[in-house]
């Protein structure tokens, strides 16, 4: 790329030097509850977590765990009386619980951007893939359509989009699906959010695109500095992105830590089962994979205590606390936290005696 | 594209001549079925004491004896190069394109239904343009607040002008505003022949209304059922995602995808139209095509009922394919199909 592209790519406001270390968003607390005709859905029942700029967070969990309500309670995206959400979610100090409709609006896209899960249907058909980045582009900056035009140029070029002067006015439907993906990320970054919210990105891709579309998201945090959420019930795109890793179950954090934490010494039971339930090339074909028995709970009748005892294999060992009583979220050393009600000795003793030897 | 076009136009005529054919035959192939004789047909067009040696001239002269093949063949050959029809008296000339010859009134069909079209024409256009604005706005507005005392109101009014028959609403509106307020011009009022288009838009106002409302109805519940379709698609998810206003998501993105189907029945509605309004020409006493099939009908009329089919089947045809075209610069993705 040359020099005077770059140039304006980066002018049209400089971002502020990223100082390592500093929280840019946090959220404390977090509840989504959606009021039903069959009662309320608890989608995140007291979610919290912090993120640093250049950091990545996956956020792992089955469906209806509560990931992607979470993501689009920090994105604003929910329905206008639907949710009821209360807590605090602070971007850069900023709470966005409470904040008008018309703030958070000014904020998305520009602050903070979305990359969705099928990007065939979260890109308008009647439009060009152009149009929709310059689209993206002009809503938060004055600029004219050609800026704009050539600025979408370039964002293509910089996902790895060949001939993007001839690509722009394609259509979505003559992409690729990767090429899609890709079209997608060039429209969430355009704005240069610092706060990137990708929802299982991959998920509705190829197996060989997969992994290029990891890297490119990886590479472009890097050059952007912005602070990456992945959302994902498929442990290797975390294991490939994230250095924190949020385990969710019934909207509730589970277990955190770093990606090594959640691999190495996994300590919540519905954490070994996830890895349990993931395929691996590395073993023999013979050995079954342990998947999870049962199926996630509902959300309007949480199940009492741990929300996970019943489909847990070792709630017997803890004596019945787990029906009762609601675990809660411990640290169990240098920021590695869970919700269990194992004592620590039990966990280890299951984890290294009958868990870790069958993955 | 062009490819597209040129498809597209080559379906369009033969499907017109496969109406043609298709539609001489049930007016002249069914009686044929039905029992009745040459001589029978043309006893139609001779006096009351006519010997039955008279009718069998009349009929051989009208061509009824000939088989059903050669009378469509002279049919065809009329449309291209026109025809002469021996009325008995004299010889008239029908210039082509000659959609048939009425004996009854003896003159060609043609020239009367072109007299006819520009009030069937300005009654259609007009409330059409009603019908759309008035039908699309409520929608959207409805299913933007779905559930809303608006929304109710709006379906309950729709589900309304769905069922009021037009001789109901039309004859109510003309004796309030026309004959108790004398707001408007009275029924059978010429719009066409008005000086200005003032007076042209007032002898109109009414049938517009009347029309329109019937239409706008279910065009608001269309538009409802589709945009609260559309306003859950990804897309719109997406479009929100990067901050773009309210009002251009539900515009820019949603209008425009709800918007597809409706097109697709507003070109079957609008060619429909052009082919006559029968029941609102009739409220009305517009001298419209409308008007001219159901004279045509009760006289027992053939060729001008023949003549009126086909004028309507040529523009439903011709509206279907202006979709056609408007669907692919509409969606791009039909394009390249």
């Amino acid at each position: 790329m040359s020099s005077q592209q770059e140039d304006y790519l980066e002018s049209p406001e400089p971002r502020p030097e990223p100082v390592e270390g500093e929280t840019f968003l946090e959220v404390r607390d977090l509840k989504v509850h959606f009021p039903t005709d069959d009662g309320i859905v608890k989608s995140v029942d007291g979610l919290s977590f912090q993120l640093e700029r250049g950091k990545t967070l996956g956020i792992v969990g089955e469906s209806g765990s509560g990931k992607s309500v979470t993501s689009l309670s920090i994105m604003g995206l929910h329905k206008q009386g639907t949710a009821h959400l209360s807590g605090e979610i602070l971007l850069n100090g900023r709470n966005l619980v409470g904040a008008s409709r018309e703030e958070v609006r000014q904020l998305r896209g520009k602050n903070m951007a979305m990359i969705f899960q099928d990007p065939l249907s979260a890109m308008h058909p009647y439009y060009t893939v152009g149009h929709q980045i310059i689209e993206a582009y002009r809503i938060h900056h004055d600029v004219s359509k050609a800026v704009a035009r050539k600025h979408a140029i370039d964002m293509l070029d910089r996902v790895g989009i060949p001939n993007p002067k001839g690509r722009v006015d394609d259509y979505p439907h003559q992409f690729s699906g990767g090429m899609r993906q890709r079209a997608m990320i060039a429209m969430a970054l355009s704005c240069d959010p610092e706060l990137l919210i990708a929802d299982e990105p991959t998920t509705a891709l190829d197996v060989t695109v997969q992994a290029q579309i990891l890297d490119l998201i990886r590479d472009l945090q890097q050059e952007f500095n912005s602070a990456v959420i992945i959302i994902t019930h498929d442990l290797g795109v975390v294991a490939e992105l994230a250095d924190d890793i949020l385990v969710m179950y019934a909207g509730r954090c589970i277990e955190y830590g770093t990606a090594d934490e959640i691999f190495r010494e996994p300590q919540h039971p519905y954490t070994w089962g996830l890895l349990g339930s993931m395929p691996r090339l590395d073993r023999e074909r013979s050995d079954r994979l342990l998947p999870i028995k049962g199926t996630p709970p509902s959300l309007i009748n949480v199940p009492p205590g741990c929300p996970f005892h019943p489909r847990c294999s070792f709630s017997h060992l803890n004596g019945g606390a787990s029906e009762t009583e609601v675990p809660e979220l411990r640290d169990v050393g240098s920021g590695h936290k869970v919700a269990c009600h194992l004592s620590a000795d039990d966990r280890l003793r299951v984890w290294t005696t009958e868990i870790k030897p069958k993955l | 594209m062009v490819v597209y076009i040129v498809r597209r136009l080559i379906a369009a005529v033969l499907l017109l001549f496969v109406v043609t054919a298709i539609t001489f035959l049930i007016f002249f192939g069914v009686p044929k079925l039905g029992g009745a004789t040459p001589d029978d047909l043309a006893s139609r067009y001779v006096g009351k004491t006519a010997s039955g040696q008279q009718i069998h001239e009349t009929a051989e002269r009208l061509g009824f004896t000939d088989p059903l093949y050669e009378q469509y063949g002279r049919f065809i050959k009329g449309i291209f190069v026109g025809a002469e029809y021996d009325t008995g008296v004299n010889k008239d000339h029908c210039p082509a394109p000659c959609l048939g010859y009425s004996f009854i009134t003896r003159n060609p069909v043609l020239p009367d239904l072109l007299d006819r079209l520009p009030v069937t024409l300005s009654l259609a256009s007009g409330a059409a343009v009603l019908w759309v604005l008035g039908g699309v706005a409520t929608g959207v507005v409805s299913a933007l607040k779905r559930g809303s005392f608006f929304d109710r109101a709006s379906m309950s009014v729709a589900l309304a002008g769905v069922s009021l028959p037009i001789f109901f609403t039309g004859l109510l509106s003309l004796s309030i505003f026309s004959y108790a307020l004398g707001w408007t011009p009275p029924g059978g009022t010429n719009p066409v022949e008005q000086d200005n288009p003032f007076d042209w838009a007032a002898a109109l106002i009414l049938p517009w209304i009347t029309l329109a409302l019937l239409y706008a109805a279910q065009y608001a519940r269309l538009t409802r059922a589709g945009m609260l379709e559309t306003m859950e698609e990804d897309f719109i998810r997406t479009a929100r995602a990067k901050g773009l206003r309210e009002r251009t998501v539900v515009v820019k993105h949603g209008l425009r995808s709800a918007l597809t189907p409706i097109l697709t029945i507003f070109g079957l509605d609008l060619g429909l139209l052009l082919g006559g309004a029968i029941l609102t020409e009739t409220t009305y006493s517009l001298p419209g095509i409308g008007q001219y099939a159901v004279l045509a009908i009760t006289n027992q009329d053939l060729p001008k009922v023949l003549g009126v089919t086909l004028v309507g089947a040529f523009f439903i045809i011709m509206a279907n394919l202006v979709v056609d075209l408007l669907y692919a610069v509409v969606d791009p993705r039909v394009r390249t199909a």
